[in-house]
Formats: structure tokens, sequence, C-alpha cells
């Protein structure tokens, strides 16, 4: 990637990741976000994990991708399985590669 | 005479603070969180590699930005020529959960001096603040803890981001294959363990109809943005009438 794209690039995401991190944590005590803001925060993790989650399984090349050869479509349930049971990040991304890897040797 | 006995209480503080376990309780209690980046981290840094980073920015990413789902979500749309305004509003949503967590440290956290709060806010990650949340009660020195935990945390993402980015110069993995399933499993279970709510399984769902509606309709990233902000909106909507 060209440099100034990049150090533009890496700029912006240090902003915006820092400041969310730090200020709550500087600020609290003095003074309280509004309850319908808290609110509403309270849904963005979710809401975005869902709308990154879906593209990533469902689209391929700006298409819906719906079919026993999408590899990741499939391995998707058994990764979701172990997430339900385990809750644990390193046991569901090592078990969804080894499922998307047996999949894709399958089908 | 008055200078030696300065010098003294100087040398007991010192003692007493490197006698203090709560910074080493933080770093060993990082320790499961490293194990976990490992394979992650090293995933982040081939893909990077593989996607048009040099290993040398995919391994400056890391060690600036500290995200891991931010940074694996700004490799794909490096990859698929989004514009830079679009990775970052894109890395802002996807780290404003950073808020939450935030708030919530903040309540062990009062009342520290001021220049703490910038060190200890960028070590907050989901996995450091889900450690701090069931052990920094008992801890005496709770910014050291934290210090202790988070650092030792971004050392290991650092690091494994490094070994995967400057490994791919010699062993090329090529890209697809399981590697592109690492990012969708990891927004699996962190959105498994974002909900525990009827609401919040809603919001999920019609964030994942937006989403989709939006990516088929739209050119560009922004359907992620438009269908995360609606489904906060939903979710207010449908908490504010129960």
């Amino acid at each position: 990637m060209e440099i100034v794209k990049f150090m533009l690039m890496i700029g912006g995401m240090v902003l915006v990741t820092f400041i969310p991190r730090v200020l709550p944590l500087a600020l609290l005590g003095k003074k309280e976000l509004p309850e319908k803001v808290v609110l509403w925060l309270s849904f963005i993790p979710a809401a975005v994990l869902a709308a990154l989650l879906a593209p990533s399984i469902l689209l391929k090349n700006g298409n819906l991708y719906l079919s026993l050869g999408n590899t990741a479509l499939i391995a998707f349930f058994p990764t979701l399985l172990v997430a339900y049971k385990t809750k644990n990040i390193f046991y569901t991304v090592s078990g969804g590669l080894i499922f998307y890897l047996l999949i894709s040797l399958l089908f | 005479m008055q200078q030696s006995e300065e010098s003294i209480t100087k040398e007991n503080k010192l003692t007493a603070k490197l006698n203090d376990s709560s910074l080493k309780d933080g770093v060993k209690d990082a320790l499961p969180i490293i194990l976990g980046y490992l394979p992650i981290g090293i995933a982040y840094g081939m893909l990077a590699v593989n996607k048009g980073l040099t290993p040398l920015q995919a391994t400056a990413m890391s060690l600036f930005v500290f995200a891991g789902s931010a940074q694996l979500v700004s490799i794909e749309m490096i990859a698929a020529g989004a514009a830079v305004a679009a990775i970052v509003v894109m890395t802002f949503l996807v780290n404003l959960r950073h808020l939450l967590l935030s708030a919530s440290l903040s309540l062990h956290l009062r009342n520290l001096p001021f220049y703490y709060y910038p060190f200890l806010g960028f070590l907050i990650t989901d996995e450091s603040f889900a450690v701090a949340m069931s052990k920094i009660e008992s801890q005496k020195n709770k910014q050291r803890y934290f210090l202790g935990l988070g650092f030792t945390a971004y050392l290991g993402w650092v690091f494994s981001s490094a070994v995967g980015a400057f490994l791919t110069e010699f062993i090329d993995l090529g890209s697809g294959g399981a590697l592109d399933f690492v990012l969708p499993a990891m927004f699996v279970v962190l959105l498994v363990m974002q909900i525990s709510s009827r609401t919040e399984i809603i919001v999920a769902l019609f964030s994942v109809f937006a989403s989709l509606f939006f990516a088929l309709t739209i050119n560009g990233s922004w359907n992620i943005i438009l269908a995360t902000v609606l489904a906060a909106f939903l979710g207010v909507y449908i908490d504010g009438n129960s």
C-alpha cells in the first residue's frame, strides 16, 4: 500500500480507536452519558458484528452465494455451535478453521 | 542527614512498588490472552501481507491501532479497494464498543492522576476487559494490575502479528483458503459473546438483513455502517416500548 495513503489510514484509525477507549475512563464520575445514548451504544456491538458477519459468509463478488459450494456458509453452522458452547475466541477460531478445511475437502 | 532520610523513604517507596504483586498478577493473567492472540495475530499478519501491506506496515498497524477485529476488517477493505474515509468510519463503528468497556472499567479506575488514562485506555480490549472484570476487584493496586495485564497482552498481539507478517515473506501461503475464514469465525464468537437479550437477537438479525440489502444495492462498504446504525436505533425503539 502506498505510504501516504497508509499513514492517513493509520492516523485516522488511531484517532477513532483511541478516543472511545480513553474518554469514558478519563471523564467518568464527572458526567454520565444520557440513558438513551447508553442504550443505543449497547446495541452497537451486536449490530456491527452481525452486519460484518453476514456479507462475509453470504456474498461473493457482490452477489448472494447460497450453495453447498459456499464453504464459509457451511462451516458457519458448526462454528456457531462451538462459539455458543465455549464462548471462547481461541476455540472458535481454531474450530472454525478445522471445519472450513474439512468441508472444503468434502464438497 | 535529612537528605539521606529522604533517599531512604524514596528507596522504601521503590521497594514497596516492586513488591506490589498487582503488576505481576496482571502480567500472569495476560498469558491465556496471549495464547488466544497467537493464532489470530499470525493469521492477521499473513492476511495483511497477502492483501497488499508490507510486513512493516502490518506490524505498525498492530503497534499503533491495537484492535484485532478492526484491523482484520480494514485489511479486507484495503483488498476490496475501499476509500480511506470508509475504512476509518468502519474502524470507528467496530471499536465503538470500547466506549462501553471503558465506561464500565472506569468504576474500578477512579481518581487516578490524569496521565494514567491514555495508557490504561489504550490497553482496553475485549479480552483485557473480560479478564479484568473478573479479577480486578481483589487487587490492591488496580491501575498497576490493569497496566500489567493490558501491556503484556499488547506485546503478545504485536509479536504474533509480526511473526505472521514476516513469516509470509519466506513462506508464501497464497491468499484464499482457510485463512479467509479466520475473520468470520471471530465475528461469530464475538457476536455470541455480545448477545444476552431477546432484543439483541432481533437487532442482530435485522442487521444481517439490512447489511445484505445495502450490500446488494449500494456500492462501497457503507452497508455495514448503515445497517449498524439502523439496527441500534431499532434496539432502542424496541426496549423503549416494552
